[in-house]
């Protein structure tokens, strides 16, 4: 099977200062991988390059065979990836119903609600709530539900678990990991809370100062008393 | 008491103009944070397109149309040639850029037209008829009035009812996400800059009639009016600049018409002034300001 998301070699930053530096990995379709590593690893740098919202400086991009550089970031959701930012990125002056149907408005015709209510039944108790009356577990269901919406192939998910509880938390991973096991939808999770992406993940990677330290099977790092103790410190 | 019914049906009609123009102030402000100060000088000049248009025609009707096409036009291309490039790191920059914007199209028309106030006339009748005894409204003022109102219906339908709509709408409050969703950001804002502009130029074809008329600087005075009815109404709410329009214009006409025409300038901006230092927000905003 040849990989959905390939990438190779990139380098990005903001300014004159690269945040990462020579980061390569491949997401399979129907892959989770875990993108794990401290505050100011480039996690987040990682995902704003791969949809095109930060300019790449070297490296190579490749999704689904397609190389992606110079694709504008508008467009990156026709190519079927979509990105739920840091900070959920809800449209808080927009309904929520709203907020659901600006997920799929470019894909002609518009895809149906229904089965993304059908799958966070809170959002559609709340269908005409505005995005700044919702708790911050709705925001999150709200801002990965409006992702979905756009029936992409591959997710990046920044930080879900952000001042989350736990109990919501964990519901959000096995909506996840469910979905991926119905969809075959790839998800690139990048999270500071390692055990529950692990908890999920079918790959975890590891970056510290902007480069990929180590990668391994989810299980393994979770096993391997070494690796968890060098890399991701419990 | 007739005199009273007269200013405040007078009061209406200019307050209706100035909704349009403060809608359109609003339009911009919501997608880009921008008072775009040259908006008068932009429907000043495509109002004087619009009566060349008619002199050389015959029709008003063709160069009214021609009016608001050119509005769309000129704010495309406003947006698109210029404040697109405005670097938005300090909120001055774009006031700049649109103030040096007056003084380029001011002086334009000038150099063109010449610097003197030149007719022009309205479609209708401005004699107020009679009804039961007073004479309230003219036919002109019936125009006004339906006129914005079909603006600010169809915007209304626009914004809430349509994909684009809801499309301009995201662009404005969240441009990143919404590029993320796959809304082309920046042909919403030449679109919000063009509808503005348009409806600038609709603000312009319905007040100058009223006036001295055609004059390069002929809607400097509406500018301060509108933009104090945008300012009362908060600059970010739409329902906030149509009454804020409608309170400035009856007030405007209360103040001539009681006390004189020469103290509602000074009136508009005593206003101003107080709104500013007492309600910054206005009075019909429903959040805190954002910053940027």
């Amino acid at each position: 099977m040849s990989a959905l998301l390939e990438v190779e070699g990139l380098t990005a930053g903001y300014g004159a200062a690269p945040v990462l530096h020579d980061v390569s990995l491949t997401v399979e379709p129907g892959q989770i991988v875990a993108v794990l590593g401290a505050n100011g690893a480039g996690k987040s740098t990682l995902l704003r390059t791969l949809s095109g919202l930060l300019p790449a400086t070297s490296g190579r991009v490749t999704f689904d065979g397609q190389d992606l550089r110079g694709i504008k970031v508008e467009r990156m959701v026709h190519h079927g990836i979509a990105h739920v930012p840091e900070g959920r990125g809800v449209v808080t002056e927009l309904t929520v119903d709203e907020n659901l149907r600006l997920g799929g408005l470019w894909r002609k015709p518009q895809p149906p609600l229904e089965p993304i209510y059908e799958l966070f039944p809170r959002l559609a108790e709340r269908r005409g709530h505005l995005g700044h009356q919702l708790s911050g577990g709705e925001r999150q269901m709200l801002a990965i539900g409006r992702a979905l919406a756009a029936q992409p192939r591959l997710l990046l998910l920044d930080e879900p678990s952000l001042g989350l509880a736990p109990k919501i938390t964990a519901q959000i991973m096995a909506l996840l990991r469910d979905l991926r096991d119905r969809t075959g939808l790839a998800v690139l999770l990048v999270e500071q809370n390692v055990r529950s992406a692990l908890s999920i993940a079918d790959q975890g990677v590891v970056l510290s100062l902007g480069r990929i330290v180590t990668r391994h099977d989810a299980a393994t790092l979770v096993d391997d008393a070494d690796l968890r103790h060098a890399y991701l410190g419990f | 008491m007739d005199r009273f019914l007269f200013l405040t049906f007078d009061g209406l009609s200019r307050g209706a103009v100035y909704a349009a123009f403060a809608l359109a102030l609003v339009l911009i402000w919501r997608a880009t944070r921008i008072v775009n100060f040259a908006q008068g000088a932009m429907a000043v000049a495509t109002a004087y397109v619009a009566y060349s248009v008619a002199d050389a025609t015959g029709s008003y009707w063709l160069g009214f149309i021609v009016a608001l096409v050119a509005g769309l036009l000129i704010g495309a291309g406003v947006e698109r040639v210029v404040m697109r490039f405005v670097d938005h790191s300090s909120p001055l920059n774009g006031v700049v850029v649109a103030l040096g914007l007056v003084l380029i199209i001011q002086g334009v028309l000038g150099m063109i037209y010449g610097n003197e106030f030149r007719p022009a006339p309205a479609p209708f009748s401005r004699d107020a008829f009679n009804i039961g005894g007073v004479a309230l409204l003219s036919r002109y003022d019936l125009f006004v009035f339906a006129a914005v109102g079909a603006v600010v219906v169809l915007l209304t339908l626009l914004f809430t009812r349509t994909p684009t709509g809801l499309r301009m709408r995201a662009a404005a409050f969240a441009p990143d996400v919404s590029r993320l969703l796959g809304v082309p950001v920046g042909g919403m804002l030449t679109l919000g800059w063009a509808l503005a502009a348009a409806v600038g130029s609709l603000a312009g074809m319905l007040v100058i009639p009223t006036e001295l008329g055609l004059h390069p600087t002929a809607m400097d005075i509406v500018f301060i009016s509108a933009f104090t009815a945008a300012v009362l109404g908060g600059l970010d709410s739409p329902i906030g600049a149509v009454l804020g329009g409608l309170i400035v214009g009856l007030l405007l006409s209360y103040i001539s018409g009681y006390l004189g025409a020469t103290v509602a300038p000074m009136a508009v901006l005593a206003l101003l002034v107080v709104v500013l230092l007492s309600r910054p927000d206005g009075l019909f905003s429903r959040s805190k300001a954002r910053t940027a």
